[in-house]
């Protein structure tokens, strides 16, 4: 049980920092009373020295953890602890000997704390790059066993025999696995496009009646309602998809004498915009807001009817925030998972028919890494493969949409968007 | 060219009347947008609230010794496929822990099948019609009813959905959220700290903006990825584990708390970091003893949000294998563990149509939860929020 071992030396680190603490105060109290003037408090020496005892250590023990994991050796656990302790110990007479009079403790402590700090802002950037290079990584391996282009321009995806050819039995298999990406992308694409043509119209018309026409009252309570729907967990919005509305959509669809499948894209769609529609319409209302009341004053002074003044100065005015707010909806939309894993399909499908059954991107991830895992097999891989478009693709959008919401923030000079 | 005074009001009316209609449609899209909210509301508590009820059965149970053995034998056969095959097979346990019920006889209300309970609840049951008839009977004489359904509160999950509980899955989000928390909050107040109170102005810092911006833009199936990538492949900790779940959802909730911890920071006029500065603070007494107490608020505010979005997250969790099934009650960091959204997912995909509710009613559940989060975070915000 490797956990033993290091809860013992945790509560090892603890009792030499505490211990350090109690020794350092004691220490400089009795400097302080001999009459000599000391530069920091007795508690800021010892703090200094508890620092000093547990930082290095953890900081050895954890670096050297990492290094030999990712070097692959067999950890020796027990010496990289004690290796540790030994730090511990020396930090804690170097911690203890500085206690002096002319050692400015309160200014080292906060070098370590800036440092500490600045390690915590460094661990968003880490997640970057964990993320890239796992996916990366990965990727390559994918891209190694089936060709980039075949990958991108395929339209056939059938991962079917991938996990024959993992074991060698590659021959066994009746047809070779395949992965042409395409007809997943087109499935994303509509679904995606489905969920824009709800959200945008609905919240881009819900923002200007709040921001141009609602009384202060109606506005104050149906901004935080509207936002009821952005915290709807994106699993209900699946079963609600896959219950509710697509056999809704089934029924509707006979009744005008066409058919749809029950996985049809229309229903996860629908749903989909349904849950983006406080997102477009809340960024679309600060944005909306953000435009000077004197360019609305100047309209309204020139004759124009409030219609008239919102379509042709508050919109046009406003569009480079509402067109970087339905960048980054469109990017939700594209990384959207539960909704499409319960309500859309499984099975690929090229077509251009809302009511037939598609599957996505992200659905094909989640198939592929859920039940037996094997690292080996390239429809584990493909997960990866299209996981890195899909980061490239959000990312790019995500981009954009920084740009056009800075080119709007200058032009206006507005500071809180 | 010139126009009569007729038309040029005509023309008038005209563009009021249109700017009449976009006020009403925007009204419209507003209301749209609200009607859907209701109409979803409506559909689970419709689909959900059943799940809170459970038929029960009143019969005599027959502790034998031939019980002891074969469970069927201790109910009547008259019932016998009335009640819940999962409750007599934990009678021969039941007898082995009190063996003082052995040759006793008792009149007890028991779980009955699920497929009594469906047709007790007016849904499509598979029941035969002479056993719809005999529960008929039963309802009559007062030994069918539904009663408060206990068992969905306090079991794990199960392959019988009289006996499927979201007990399990309670523990387990309690679990995931406790290292969720405990990474993210200390990371996320840290790093906001530093970018605010600490960083000095150059690439580095704004090289670590952009990229916390970027990363609340990450779809969240890709931190599922990086979760089993370096979590569960590189670091070989135990998959479906509380702890790579909470780990992989506190890298998905820091931004969050990033985030929202700056503004708290930036809400703090700097007067007041002048007073401490002027008598005499370092900067990290000054953000200590000063700046952090009064943003605190605002920080605890941004973090519930955090974790309530957290906690609704299926997506990375299904990557890292938290979908398992999990029947035993635990409290667990390190075995296999699931979570509410997930057993909501799992649930979802089962074939018998009872699951039906039993989803909805976990999905009541989740949002009760999550509503209650929300609004406390509310609360905490108008409570100590202070205008400088």
């Amino acid at each position: 049980m490797p956990n033993h071992p290091l809860l013992l030396f945790l509560v090892a680190v603890l009792v030499l920092g505490i211990l350090a603490f109690l020794v350092a105060r004691a220490k400089a109290l009795r400097v302080r009373a001999s009459g000599t003037a000391m530069y920091a408090q007795p508690d800021q020496y010892a703090w200094f020295a508890a620092l000093s005892t547990a930082g290095p250590a953890l900081l050895v023990s954890g670096v050297g953890g990492f290094l030999l994991l990712l070097l692959g050796a067999e950890i020796p656990l027990p010496w990289l602890l004690a290796g540790s302790l030994v730090v511990a110990a020396a930090g804690a007479t170097l911690g203890l000997r500085l206690v002096t009079p002319d050692f400015h403790a309160r200014q080292a402590i906060e070098r370590v704390i800036r440092f500490i700090l600045a390690g915590a802002a460094l661990i968003s950037i880490f997640t970057t790059f964990g993320i890239l290079l796992s996916i990366i990584s990965e990727a390559l391996r994918f891209f190694r066993m089936h060709g980039f282009w075949e990958f991108i321009t395929g339209t056939v995806w059938a991962p079917g025999n991938s996990f024959l050819a993992a074991a060698g039995r590659a021959d066994d298999a009746a047809s070779a696995a395949r992965f042409g990406s395409v007809p997943l992308f087109a499935g994303t694409f509509m679904i995606t496009a489905i969920a824009m043509l709800v959200a945008i119209p609905v919240g881009l018309m819900a923002a200007i009646y709040m921001s141009e026409f609602a009384p202060r009252r109606v506005r104050t309570l149906a901004k935080p309602v509207l936002e009821v729907l952005a915290g709807i967990p994106t699993v209900v919005y699946g079963f609600f998809a896959a219950i509710t509305v697509a056999p809704l959509v089934v029924s509707v669809a006979g009744s005008l004498g066409l058919n749809a499948s029950f996985n049809n894209a229309l229903a996860p769609g629908i749903v989909m915009g349904i849950m983006i529609i406080p997102f477009i319409s809340s960024l679309s209302d600060d944005v909306i807001n953000a435009v000077p009341d004197s360019m609305r004053q100047g309209s309204l002074a020139l004759g124009m009817t409030r219609g008239e003044t919102i379509r042709h100065v508050v919109v046009p005015a406003a569009m480079p925030g509402i067109i970087s707010a339905s960048l980054l909806a469109v990017s939700r939309a594209l990384g959207e998972t539960m909704i499409v894993v319960m309500a859309a399909g499984m099975r690929p499908n090229l077509t251009a028919n809302p009511l037939e059954e598609m599957t996505t991107v992200t659905v094909r991830i989640v198939a592929a890494l859920t039940g037996d895992l094997e690292f080996e097999s390239a429809e584990t891989l493909s997960a990866f493969a299209l996981g890195l478009v899909l980061f490239a693709v959000t990312l790019s959008l995500n981009l954009v949409s920084v740009i056009m919401i800075r080119r709007f923030r200058e032009k206006y000079r507005v500071n809180n968007l | 060219m010139s126009q009569s005074f007729d038309e040029i009001s005509a023309q008038l009316r005209k563009r009021h009347r249109q700017s009449a209609r976009l006020k009403w449609m925007s009204l419209g899209a507003l209301l749209l947008a609200l009607a859907f909210l209701v109409v979803f509301f409506a559909d689970m508590l419709g689909k959900g609230l059943p799940a809170f009820q459970q038929a029960q059965v009143q019969v005599e149970v027959d502790y034998s010794e031939q019980a002891s053995q074969l469970p069927l034998a201790a109910v009547d056969e008259e019932v016998r496929d009335l009640v819940s095959r999962g409750w007599l097979r934990t009678l021969p346990m039941q007898m082995r822990d009190n063996p003082e019920l052995l040759g006793t006889t008792r009149t007890e209300w028991v779980l009955a099948d699920g497929q009594v309970d469906q047709y007790l609840k007016g849904h499509a049951s598979r029941l035969r019609d002479d056993a719809k008839a005999r529960v008929d009977r039963l309802v009559e004489e007062g030994r069918a009813e539904l009663k408060f359904n206990t068992t969905f509160f306090s079991r794990g999950d199960s392959k019988m959905p009289e006996l499927a509980g979201i007990m399990s899955a309670a523990m387990g989000t309690v679990m995931t959220m406790l290292v969720t928390l405990a990474v993210a909050f200390p990371i996320g107040v840290m790093t906001a700290v530093y970018l605010e109170e600490f960083a000095p102005d150059n690439r580095f810092t704004q090289m670590i903006e952009i990229n916390i911006n970027n990363l609340a833009a990450i779809p969240s199936i890709l931190f599922g990825l990086l979760g089993l990538a370096i979590f569960i492949q590189f670091f070989g900790m135990p998959r479906s584990s509380p702890l790579v779940g909470g780990m992989t959802l506190a890298l998905m909730t820091l931004p969050i708390i990033i985030i929202s911890t700056r503004t708290a920071l930036r809400s703090v006029p700097d007067s007041i970091r002048h007073a401490a500065f002027g008598v005499g603070c370092s900067r990290w007494q000054v953000v200590r003893d000063h700046v952090l107490p009064l943003a605190m608020p605002g920080i605890m505010t941004g973090s519930i949000i955090g974790l309530a979005q957290a906690m609704g997250e299926t997506a990375p969790l299904i990557i890292v294998g938290m979908v398992a099934f999990i029947p035993d009650v635990s409290a667990t960091f390190t075995n296999a563990a699931t979570v509410l959204p997930a057993q909501i997912f799992t649930w979802s995909g089962e074939p018998d149509r009872a699951f039906v509710e039993k989803t909805a009613g976990g999905i009541l559940v989740l949002l009760s939860v999550l509503i209650f989060l929300n609004a406390t975070a509310v609360v905490l915000r108008k409570k100590f929020e202070r205008r400088w």
